[in-house]
């Protein structure tokens, strides 16, 4: 009884000289593979910072950005690290909303970071968060349905030929749709690709005086090409399609292309979930010939909010997290396909790396050659590819991205649509104050 | 004049009685299905055969642990359950025994609570927990809960009491009974069986409360829905977890529904036909 007394003693006393020392920090985060994999290897951060305890909360994407956009702007304090994307962060640290992230210690080399990404996480020069993955967009086609149908692939493709390509390839005997794309509504679903895909038309949501440009030729054009193209050669129920829909049916076969994220290459080209691994190519995103692809840039990335009373712990966690040595440890115990894209210049002069990821080349050039700061032809006055980086864009780019999908399914037409998303963008953009 | 009640139409009612028991059921049982299917299988169509693997199942758990949260979900239902029903039993009281001109008004004016969306009372209460320090607490969201499912639990309670003959109270006024000792030994063993039933129902609803038990917690405090809502990706396939982290957080809730159902039955019905 006494010895059992003592052990007991003993043990809280320790565990009360534990939690006296240890600080724990408490990360907000989106259920992706990336982000899971990093919960399991931080075991090699405690172990280099014992006195550092890390609490995971992993939250659904839209329910994440709500809980962290409440906390953040009421100062709640319950978040040290957060997973936010490059929509959010030029608009939080406009606010003061996030800590500069400039104390990353000596061997961060800031510089490393792939400059279009760092661009979008900056805010006067000042990094603002600090990018987990990176990613762009891309066209993966199957090359065996490409040979069939007796063309190639260019490595930049225009619009007309993923159009011929397309027409070519559907074969809806057999469950082949020439092109998958995103059709379900939202802001970061349907409207991420069909805004990447209007800069390559020269449209544009605003004006340089915030005037939406619905009501203008290219938008027309835009939407006209998206709607017929996937009347004529997507799947059946496309409006309903977002990037989870249109990865099954890819990883099926039942897609000839397919334009969306970088990260999915590695879901496509990976034997164990996908029917076709081997058979798939990769593209740059479309053009028209006016000097923009349709690829957008978008980089999870990890802030630090600007109310966290434990700064220090939380700036070297982040350190880690988004370090050249992460890369590393997890090339050592994943294999090298598997480190996380789309962030660091070294990573991709990396001969292993490219040997590992066939796509490698691909993502660089995809990312490179997005500008956040001129996404489209004609000049806009806010920052942005596949959104505008305005508070009010998340409500507008859902309802907008309604009526473009109430259109894909053939509810409205074309011209409908845009005159109701003029409109509402009208109202939102006077209602804001943008315009009068 | 009775109707004659013939076999055949017994057969039809009950027929007619398990198809509706089904098609209510049936999303929880495709739940279930799928969590037994593999991502790819998950995501290929209606198939109600499934390969078995229990694959989802280890990801979950090697994921993020279950037994914290459903910790903290026994926890927050059974305690705001309590503490709703203290204050409920009395309020009830009050307005089935001695009611006012205003009684069906405060009735009334209680439901009307439950007509407001959450979402509008966010930042209200967010601020009111962060300067209490309350966000992330059990009490906190244990208070959150009861005062959600009070209007209901008023509501059931005061039905039942109605149901009690004023004059068994009035005789144990009479034989000196206090106020106390009326609702304890007299008032409460009567109405047991509604207090079981209201009981039961609000520990379903305060598990199954998915908008202020997100919002109010970070890690300390996340019952089983914060679990659930932690396997939706934005990139990858996610289907059969969704369903595992599902099934294990109805699971406990389904099987004390199972065994109480009687109760529950009564409970809901009770009242309704004079």
């Amino acid at each position: 009884m006494k010895l059992r007394t003592l052990t007991l003693g003993l043990l809280s006393a320790s565990a009360l000289a534990f939690a006296a020392h240890a600080e724990s920090i408490t990360i907000a985060t989106v259920n992706n593979g990336d982000m899971v994999r990093m919960q399991k290897l931080t075991d090699d951060f405690t172990k280099a910072n014992p006195d550092i305890q890390l609490n995971w909360v992993t939250l659904e994407e839209n329910v994440l950005r709500e809980r962290v956009t409440t906390d953040i702007a009421t100062k709640g304090g319950q978040y040290d690290v957060m997973t936010i994307g490059t929509y959010e962060v030029p608009i939080w640290a406009k606010q003061s909303w996030l800590l500069a992230l400039d104390k990353l210690g000596d061997d961060y080399d800031a510089k490393d970071i792939i400059p279009a990404i760092a661009g979008g996480l900056s805010v006067d020069g000042k990094l603002y968060a600090a990018p987990f993955y990176g990613e762009s967009s891309f066209v993966m086609y199957r090359k065996d349905l490409m040979e069939k149908a007796g063309l190639t692939m260019p490595d930049a493709p225009t619009w007309d030929f993923i159009k011929q390509a397309a027409d070519k390839m559907t074969d809806r005997a057999n469950g082949v749709n020439g092109v998958c794309l995103r059709g379900k509504a939202g802001w970061g679903e349907n409207m991420a690709f069909l805004t990447a895909m209007s800069n390559s038309f020269g449209a544009r949501w605003f004006d340089e005086n915030w005037k939406p440009q619905f009501d203008q030729p290219e938008w027309k054009n835009t939407l006209q090409f998206y709607v017929d193209l996937m009347k004529a050669d997507g799947p059946e129920g496309a409006s309903s399609n977002g990037f989870n829909e249109n990865l099954a049916l890819f990883q099926q076969g039942k897609c000839g292309m397919w334009i969306d994220a970088t990260v999915a290459a590695s879901f496509v080209s990976d034997p164990k979930n996908s029917t076709v691994a081997d058979k798939v190519g990769y593209a740059l995103a479309p053009d028209n010939g006016l000097g923009k692809r349709g690829n957008w840039l978008w980089a999870w990335s990890l802030a630090i909010p600007a109310g966290t009373q434990k700064a220090e712990a939380a700036e070297k966690f982040v350190a880690w997290a988004t370090s050249k040595h992460y890369a590393e440890l997890v090339a050592s115990k994943e294999g090298w396909a598997n480190a996380p894209p789309g962030t660091r210049s070294s990573l991709y002069a990396n001969p292993e790396y490219q040997k590992a990821a066939p796509f490698a080349k691909m993502t660089l050039d995809s990312i490179n050659a997005a500008d956040p700061t001129h996404p489209t032809v004609k000049p806009v006055p806010y920052v942005g590819v596949q959104f505008v980086a305005i508070p009010e864009f998340q409500g507008l780019g859902t309802t907008v991205g309604q009526l473009f999908s109430a259109a894909l399914a053939g509810q409205s037409s074309v011209d409908d649509a845009l005159k109701q998303a003029q409109d509402a963008a009208t109202a939102t953009m006077t209602e804001g104050g943008y315009i009068q | 004049m009775a109707r004659a009640v013939t076999t055949q139409h017994k057969t039809i009612a009950t027929a007619a009685a398990w198809i509706v028991a089904l098609l209510i059921f049936f999303p929880i049982l495709y739940t279930v299905i799928t969590s037994f299917k593999s991502e790819q299988e998950a995501i290929q169509g209606f198939n109600l055969f499934p390969s078995g693997t229990t694959e989802s199942y280890s990801e979950v758990q090697a994921q993020s642990g279950y037994f914290k949260f459903f910790l903290n979900s026994v926890l927050l239902s059974v305690g705001s359950t309590i503490l709703a029903l203290l204050v409920a039993i009395p309020a009830a009281w009050s307005m089935a025994f001695s009611p006012t001109k205003r009684t069906k008004d405060i009735l009334m004016w209680m439901l009307s609570t439950k007509m407001m969306p959450a979402v509008a009372v966010l930042f209200p209460i967010y601020l009111i927990f962060r300067d209490t320090g309350l966000l992330d607490s059990r009490i906190g969201l244990m208070i959150m809960l009861m005062l959600i499912n009070l209007p209901i639990v008023v509501w059931m309670l005061y039905t039942y009491f109605r149901e009690i003959p004023g004059e068994i109270l009035e005789a144990a006024r009479m034989d000196g009974a206090s106020l106390w000792n009326e609702i304890v030994y007299v008032l409460t063993p009567m109405a047991v069986p509604g207090i079981a039933s209201t009981m039961l129902l609000n520990i379903i609803l305060a598990w199954n409360e998915a908008f202020w038990t997100i919002r109010l917690t970070t890690t300390e405090a996340a019952p089983l829905t914060a679990f659930i809502s932690s396997f939706s990706s934005p990139q990858g396939l996610f289907w059969a977890k969704l369903s595992a982290a599902s099934t294990l957080a109805i699971a406990p809730i389904l099987i004390m529904g199972w065994f109480s159902q009687k109760q529950l039955v009564r409970g809901l019905t009770f009242g309704a036909v004079k």
